[in-house]
């Protein structure tokens, strides 16, 4: 073997053709460049923020605002700090985000389901939604809902829908669940009713397991519990005379609606234009999904006896959660991260709030970090949720 | 067997059904069928009847004509008008070429850019002339470039063969040289700051995709790499950019970019959006060009190495071509949903064409317009982002199939 080599020359590969150590000199020079850049940004920024005297730092979070907030869910008013300020725009952000995320996903499904039906109108009328929607800047749609809210008539002469929502240019009033007096009577009921569904629930599974066999225990278990709360909601009308709970229909005023919940015009067309957005792309994912289950499955349930209706709900949802939960994860995101465009149309949320701190401290650098530290928590929140309810729905192999 | 074989392929019968017993299978198979198609078709014949009407009868689409500079290039200098058109008389010209010689899909776009241009020149006819008509009207210029595609997809019909490495050129070449047909240069440059409309959503768009190309493919690669500092920087930059909105990052650019360099570099806030949409769109294209580079078997990596290709050969011969190729439909993708998010540019001030339709519905001299012309202008854009998505939309499906069948 010593023979191959030429004489004169070493055995071992020259350093400069050694992998290990091209691995390590490549590493080396990219970490020095890219710290190079950034201290030569970093500097550069400073020296311009010292010149215009806007050194950043984090102190102005404890001065006062000064700036009103049109709607919030905790108590806000001006003499509060910029800190405050800024969970009120994430609170804004959550609240708007969360129930978008709901509406939404309710809405794609029905839509995903719709464009899967055997009726020709449902399923174009879906097809012919979703390629409008979806083909239409985000941004567009949120302005012309904007626009259209703003042209609604005044309180006085709002537009009723079907006598449960009113539109008016002051915002959406819409029918609401008002707790009674007597709701301190039915609460017992709704604590018994917990208990017995999760004692039920529990004393299900162990018979299950002691018998070796599988078996459902969930809806036998909501069942009881729903039984038991709708039984007190009874019990308490007929001892009380008067219903615990009651959907409390808005009426007119002289000055405006008094009952229900009134969401601000900004907020409704922000929500609205979020959930007809997003429910577009959810109903193509929840379509494919459960396009995607393959054809033997359902002929195989349909062979076995199962209806139209258990087919659909034990063999081919199940199976198609899988394969929607992970792009349905990333249609949640967006919608977040959307949310931020509130700001075009005037909602207080995170990113509203942060410019206008922004404009009035001229603190830049920290407002920003601010922003894209909030974003990305909450993204990767809602991430880390999500991985771990897929984690769950994964098929469990031998 | 034999005998089989030889039979000619024909097609399964289709039973022919009357129209009778399609309406009862398609719309009324049950009851619960037919209440829901009942009460989708009084609505259907609601909205439909309502926005015929509105479109007959609305005086608000004065708004929306006495506008269309506006609405296609901003404020860009009228007198300086034929060069956005020059730019369109060349895609007019790859466009017509292409779909000569390579048919399919480029055919169909080719063809559909020529009727486009030659309704909207008929719809020009309708309109009153021009005030004060640039070098050629606008109408010329329509049935021109109409004309135009027209001879070049004759012209890439006869030609075929020798025209297709020339017409790739053409196209990559296309992008620098509309930045510098619209800019101009000398003291009569046009600033970037007098750009608008469609024309900026499109350069805001096409650069996004262009300009982040070598930055997403560099990003995807370093992720994959085996070097532990270049896979987590890249990692770092790709979850940073994806975890935000796109409204923060075009804010930081807006706001930033001035402060990272030093004080006498001016950036106007054209160049400050391309750069935060090319940042943003790398880090989405990196995930994609992931996603195409992990579906490449191993094989084709180790085959290469035997044969003794080191691993830059290997990445840009082997596994990055067919990388590539492979997620050509998921980068369209992309292209549309970027086309889409442009639109956001209009916090940061500038006027692309969501900008330009903010600035004409909000004209003084609509006000005498019973309920504002807000809506015609915005069903106006909204059918112009509208065309171009869908129709990048359906080319990428298309695509998707060809390549589909390729693979097979």
């Amino acid at each position: 073997m010593a023979a191959t080599t030429p004489p004169g020359q070493p055995t071992s590969i020259p350093f400069y053709r050694d992998t290990r150590v091209i691995a390590i000199l490549v590493q080396v020079a990219f970490a020095l460049v890219a710290i190079g850049t950034f201290w030569f940004l970093y500097s550069t920024m400073m020296d311009g923020l010292r010149r215009a005297n806007l050194l950043p730092s984090f102190a102005f979070l404890r001065q006062p605002a000064g700036f009103p907030i049109s709607e919030s869910p905790i108590p806000y008013d001006p003499s509060r700090t910029y800190g405050y300020a800024f969970l009120v725009g994430i609170l804004n952000t959550l609240r708007v985000a969360g129930v978008g995320i709901v509406l939404a996903t309710l809405l794609g499904i029905t839509l995903g389901i719709a464009r899967l039906s055997n009726n020709w109108l449902l399923r174009n009328i879906a097809t012919v939604y979703v390629e409008i929607v979806r083909n239409v800047p985000l941004l567009l749609q949120l302005f012309f809902w904007y626009a259209m809210s703003q042209a609604f008539p005044r309180v006085q002469e709002a537009i009723s829908v079907g006598g449960l929502l009113f539109l008016h240019n002051r915002g959406v009033t819409i029918a609401w669940p008002h707790a009674n007096a007597d709701v301190g009577a039915w609460v017992p009921w709704l604590w018994a009713g917990l208990l017995a569904g999760v004692g039920f629930y529990i004393a299900r599974r162990i018979q299950f397991v002691r018998r070796d066999r599988p078996g459902v225990a969930l809806p036998w278990a909501l069942l009881i519990a729903g039984a038991i709360a709708l039984l007190g909601f009874v019990v308490t009308r007929l001892v009380a005379g008067q219903w615990p709970v009651t959907l409390e229909i808005p009426e007119l005023q002289r000055f405006g609606f008094s009952g229900g919940i009134t969401l601000t015009t900004n907020f409704a067309a922000l929500l609205f234009g979020l959930v007809i957005y997003t429910a577009t792309f959810i109903g193509e994912i929840v379509r494919s999904g459960i396009q995607a289950v393959n054809k033997g499955q359902r002929e195989a349930a349909r062979a076995l006896g199962l209806s139209n209706a258990q087919t659909l709900r034990l063999v081919i949802f199940p199976q198609a959660l899988r394969i929607i939960i992970p792009p349905l994860t990333s249609q949640y995101l967006n919608l977040t991260k959307n949310s931020s465009l509130a700001v075009a149309i005037g909602f207080p949320d995170l990113f509203a709030v942060a410019g206008t701190t922004l404009n009035q401290t001229g603190q830049a650098v920290p407002v920003i970090m601010m922003v894209m530290a909030s974003y990305l928590s909450i993204s990767l929140l809602t991430s880390l949720l999500m991985n771990w309810y897929n984690k769950r729905m994964q098929l469990v192999e031998r | 067997m034999a005998t089989e074989a030889s039979q000619p392929r024909t097609r399964a019968p289709r039973p022919s059904i009357g129209a009778l017993e399609w309406l009862r299978q398609n719309l009324f198979s049950n009851w619960w069928n037919g209440l829901i198609s009942l009460i989708l078709l009084v609505l259907v014949f609601q909205i439909l009847s309502g926005l015929l009407r509105w479109v007959v009868t609305t005086e608000g689409w004065i708004a929306v004509t006495s506008n269309v500079r506006l609405l296609m290039v901003g404020r860009y200098p009228p007198d300086q008008i034929w060069r956005p058109e020059l730019v369109v008389a060349l895609i007019a010209v790859l466009l017509g070429l292409s779909g000569g010689v390579w048919r399919g899909i480029p055919l169909v776009l080719a063809a559909g850019f020529s009727v486009a241009t030659l309704v909207l020149g008929l719809i020009s006819l309708a309109l009153p002339p021009e005030q004060a008509p640039p070098v050629f009207s606008t109408r010329l210029f329509l049935f021109g470039a109409a004309a135009l595609a027209v001879l070049a997809i004759a012209a890439g019909w006869r030609l075929r063969a020798p025209l297709r490495w020339p017409l790739v050129a053409g196209w990559i070449l296309l992008y620098p040289a509309a930045i510098l047909i619209l800019r101009g240069s000398g003291a009569n440059a046009i600033g970037t700051n007098l750009w608008g409309g469609l024309m900026l959503t499109m350069i805001l768009a096409v650069s996004g995709i262009v300009l982040s190309f070598p930055l997403g493919i560099l990003l995807a690669l370093g992720r994959r790499s085996n070097l532990p500092v270049i896979k987590w920087f890249c990692v770092g930059y790709i979850e940073l950019i994806r975890g935000v909105p796109l409204v923060t990052v075009l804010f930081m650019a807006s706001l930033m970019l001035p402060l990272f360099l030093p004080a006498d570099v001016r950036v106007d806030a054209v160049v400050r959006a391309i750069v935060a949409v090319t940042l943003f769109s790398a880090a989405y294209l990196a995930e994609n060009v992931r996603g195409g580079l992990q579906s490449i078997p191993k094989g084709q990596t180790e085959a290469a190495r035997a044969l003794g290709l080191n691993v830059v050969q290997t990445t840009l011969l082997i596994t990055l071509p067919q990388a590539l190729r492979a997620v050509i439909p998921v980068l369209v993708g992309q292209f549309i949903a970027l086309f889409k998010d442009t639109s956001l540019v209009v916090i940061i001030g500038l006027m692309d064409l969501l900008g330009a339709a903010q600035a004409v519905y909000t004209q003084p001299q609509w006000l005498g317009i019973p309920g504002g012309v807000w809506r015609e202008t915005f069903f106006v854009v909204a059918g112009i982002y509208w065309i171009f998505s869908f129709t990048m939309s359906r080319s990428a499906r298309q695509i998707e199939t060809n390549v589909n069948v390729g693979n097979r």
